[in-house]
């Protein structure tokens, strides 16, 4: 996986930190986020991406040597509503790698860590290039 | 009166009309249809959904992304809310690689209760047995108004 997708380049995710088995990331607020037109809150779904993102980015950087990785499972917390018109800061540490799977912790927050907008929870699993990598078709 | 309500047709929501008054759903290009009791979204292919350009496959947030917004529309068509449900958990699992190609999500509710509701979602592309991705999930309805 890259840093950098379309589409999270297109939604405005930017890469703030990436260290072994540890990634950050920021998404500064933008109209088009919006879920919520009445409040101003920004979609589910744009807090689920970019810790889906910041996990994967996690993983690939607690790898000895790098490979394909896909999400088996991604369970999110929502703690509260994003506050409309804030960035969101992913942070996620991978806690486990073993020979196929490997096990992630994050969480979503405005600024102060100890007060998150979501948490998460994620296993990916590990493609190694011995095994031939299935084809789109 | 809400935006929910503005768009309200025979006491029942228009789906196509509110995912049009959502921001981030007209930014990923979601649609929908009334498919019987059921509200089915269509998310057309577009390169700005890719997640992996080698595969190319579609990102993990643009699955989740139409999943949600499925439950979230389905919980609205049932439940008759006013106001957006709000997300307390969902778990989604990745089942096949998103292929770069058009998509579709259902939900279904597996139990509407007072204030929460258990939506199942599933996200297909090409057949609709071989779903590409599932999810499940909480979502908290608004508290009545005082006049309700």
């Amino acid at each position: 996986m890259m840093e950098q997708t379309p589409f999270t380049a297109g939604l405005g995710v930017e890469i703030v930190e990436l260290d072994r088995g540890k990634a950050k990331t920021r998404l500064p607020f933008g109209p088009e986020l919006v879920g919520d037109p009445e409040t101003g809150v920004v979609h589910g779904g744009v807090v689920t991406g970019l810790l889906d993102h910041t996990c994967g980015m996690a993983v690939m950087s607690a790898l000895r040597s790098p490979m394909p990785i896909a999400t088996l499972d991604l369970r999110i917390d929502y703690m509260k509503p994003a506050a409309p018109g804030q960035a969101i800061v992913a942070e996620v540490r991978c806690l486990k790698v073993t020979h196929e799977i490997a096990f992630v912790r994050g969480s979503a927050h405005q600024g102060d860590p100890d007060d998150p907008v979501a948490l998460c929870t994620g296993t990916f699993m590990l493609m190694h290039m011995t095994a031939p990598i299935a084809s789109p078709e | 009166m809400s935006t929910l309500d503005i768009l309200r047709h025979d006491d029942h929501l228009d789906p196509a009309a509110l995912l049009g008054a959502i921001p981030y759903c007209r930014y990923l290009g979601i649609a929908a249809q009334v498919d019987g009791e059921r509200i089915s979204l269509h998310l057309p292919y577009a390169e700005r959904l890719i997640g992996n350009v080698v595969l190319p496959a579609l990102h993990g947030g643009v699955i989740g992304s139409l999943l949600e917004t499925a439950a979230i529309v389905q919980v609205l068509w049932e439940a008759r809310a006013t106001r957006l449900p709000k997300p307390v958990d969902i778990t989604i699992d990745y089942l096949r690689s998103g292929r770069p190609v058009d998509s579709f999500a259902q939900a279904r509710i597996a139990k509407l209760g007072r204030r929460v509701v258990n939506v199942h979602a599933e996200m297909w592309q090409d057949d609709e047995n071989k779903p590409i991705a599932a999810l499940r999930g909480h979502f908290l309805l608004a508290a009545n108004s005082p006049e309700e």
